[in-house]
């Protein structure tokens, strides 16, 4: 090796790291440092105002007798009962809108448009879809599905359901085009030689289509199931936990605890806890979709 | 027969995706009549724009219109700069510790974000800019789907176009600017939408970070407006087109790239 070449090559290094340094600062501070502090912060009771005071596994102690803890993680998990009704839906919706017709991608921005809607718009219009008289009642009633106005938002049990409802609403879009991609990646040979070999619509989708789209379906249920039980935002906007606490889910009592009652400690604990859970799924996510199937990165 | 029946399907649920939309624009069009009402009042009394003009002068609406437009500017401008600096030398140099450096930015992916609410706000309260618009954005300007979305179109770059550069006598900075950057306009515009995206409609973040509801960006400041002004409904409503009336359009007219960035990867 000469010395021009090795030259070059600190040269090279030196640019490199200059080009990375300003995006690995900036994770540095607001990306790993979090996990490491957040965790510490489990075993400190800390209030910003006044000095952490150590107090080892006491809160996650505590948090096993936390009534709300066990009411939260109960919602978050029930939540996840809308990961299955999403991916069917959504498939069914990329199936239906996979084909060349005139306008057909008039339709498909139509069904995205949730997507791209913020949280608190969506909050605010599902809020008066919901009401006592509002459209929804109106509908059920003249197709006499329900006898007297319902309150959506304000039923003990049925709350829960309405939100994973306008959850559904808002994420079919966006699932729909993940499918709608596996779809075009599966050669018309498939699905046209099952049919010449007289197999029903029905069973060629579930025969055919469904197994060759199961690196999404699996990509897209994780995806899913790690969004269900860190839901916030449409509890957020629409019920912020009630009606007493029917709501209340994981991510919404960390966000009391930390923001309203100043308890960073024991929301940090809350929050390794959820991490823990989620975690589970992420490293399936990243093994699968490492070892290949999938381009994801 | 068969054509007649797709259609009907996805007129149906074209109805069922974009009602919400329709019955806010005609709630915010009129004046009288009551709004919630068995059966809906869904096409009567004239329409009117007084309620745009309402919101527009009696609630604080152009403010939070310029915060947003103020954060989000700021904050897609040095997302672009950032993550197209950090994909280049992972796409197209060689230096130690480059694989190092990769893994822990994909492991990144697997870090949990909501226990960065938590440490972010602590760490934005010691360094005292709380409450200003740069800690709105800070936490997210190092996009993760940034910089692979950007890596990936680097690395589909020729290298007999760098080699050519090279022979040329250009250094790295001039083939970044001069070569690079340019060849890869597609996935910067990709990028810059979803987080035109990302920062026009984000509110968590900003209500937990911002103190004076003054600074609040358009989402923020609507779900505020709403705590305050519950009864004004028509009010409300015209504020709620106003919000999303801008990203609809956007949208509307970059939808190949949403298509393109979903389906290269985009979970963040």
């Amino acid at each position: 090796m000469n010395k021009s070449d090795s030259g070059r090559r600190v040269r090279t290094t030196l640019i490199a790291y200059l080009f990375l340094a300003p995006a690995l600062g900036l994770l540095a501070v607001f990306t790993f440092y979090p996990v490491i502090f957040g965790t510490i912060l489990s075993l400190f009771e800390y209030d910003i105002i006044n000095p952490p005071r150590y107090v080892g596994l006491s809160q996650f102690q505590r948090l096993l007798v936390d009534r709300y803890f066990w009411i939260a993680i109960a919602n978050s998990a029930k939540y996840v009962l809308v990961v299955p009704v999403i991916q069917l839906g959504s498939i069914l919706l990329a199936v239906l809108v996979n084909r060349q017709l005139r306008g057909i991608k008039a339709f498909r921005a139509a069904y995205y448009i949730p997507v791209i809607t913020s949280w608190p718009v969506v909050g605010i219009m599902w809020t008066w879809m919901y009401d006592q008289q509002g459209i929804i009642n109106y509908v059920l009633q003249s197709l006499q599905a329900i006898d007297r106005p319902i309150s959506w938002l304000s039923h003990p049990t049925l709350t829960l359901y309405a939100i994973m409802f306008v959850t559904m609403w808002k994420g079919l879009g966006w699932y729909m085009v993940i499918y709608l991609a596996g779809l075009q990646s599966i050669p018309a040979e498939y699905e046209e030689a099952a049919m010449m070999d007289g197999a029903s619509r029905a069973r060629v989708f579930w025969n055919v289509t469904v197994p060759l789209l199961r690196p999404y379906i699996l990509l897209a249920s994780l995806v899913s199931t790690m969004a269900a039980l860190k839901v916030f935002e449409e509890i957020y906007v629409m019920t912020r936990g009630g009606p007493f606490f029917s709501t209340y889910t994981m991510f919404m009592y960390i966000f009391d605890e930390a923001f309203q009652e100043l308890n960073m400690g024991y929301a940090s604990a809350l929050a390794v806890v959820l991490a823990a859970v989620i975690l589970v799924f992420s490293v399936i996510n990243f093994r699968v979709f490492r070892r290949g199937g999938l381009e994801y990165y | 027969m068969r054509k007649v029946a797709i259609y009907a399907a996805l007129i149906a649920i074209a109805i069922f995706m974009t009602f919400p939309f329709l019955w806010t624009l005609l709630v915010s069009l009129k004046t009288r009549g009551p709004i919630f009402s068995i059966p809906p009042d869904l096409w009567p009394s004239p329409l009117s724009l007084a309620n745009y003009v309402g919101v527009w002068e009696t609630l604080p609406l152009p403010r939070y219109i310029l915060n947003s437009l103020q954060i989000t500017f700021i904050g897609v401008s040095l997302t672009l700069l950032i993550c197209s600096l950090a994909a280049y030398p992972l796409a197209r140099l060689q230096f130690p510790g480059k694989n190092l450096v990769f893994y822990a930015i994909i492991a990144t992916l697997m870090l949990p974000e909501h226990i960065g609410l938590i440490v972010n706000f602590i760490t934005l309260t010691k360094l005292r800019i709380v409450d200003t618009f740069a800690s709105v954005y800070l936490p997210s300007l190092a996009s993760i789907f940034g910089i692979f979305l950007l890596r990936q179109a680097y690395l589909s770059i020729p290298q007999e176009l760098e080699d050519a550069a090279r022979i040329d006598g250009a250094g790295d900075m001039v083939i970044w600017w001069r070569i690079m950057l340019p060849l890869i306009t597609p996935a910067l515009a990709t990028l810059a939408i979803f987080q035109f995206v990302a920062f026009w409609n984000s509110f968590l973040w900003p209500i937990i970070i911002l103190k004076t509801p003054d600074k609040y960006p358009l989402a923020a400041g609507l779900l505020y407006l709403r705590g305050l002004f519950a009864h004004n409904t028509r009010l409300i409503a015209a504020g709620t087109v106003i919000a999303t009336v801008p990203i609809i359009i956007v949208f509307l007219f970059t939808q190949r790239y949403f298509m393109r960035g979903i389906t290269a990867g985009a979970i963040r």
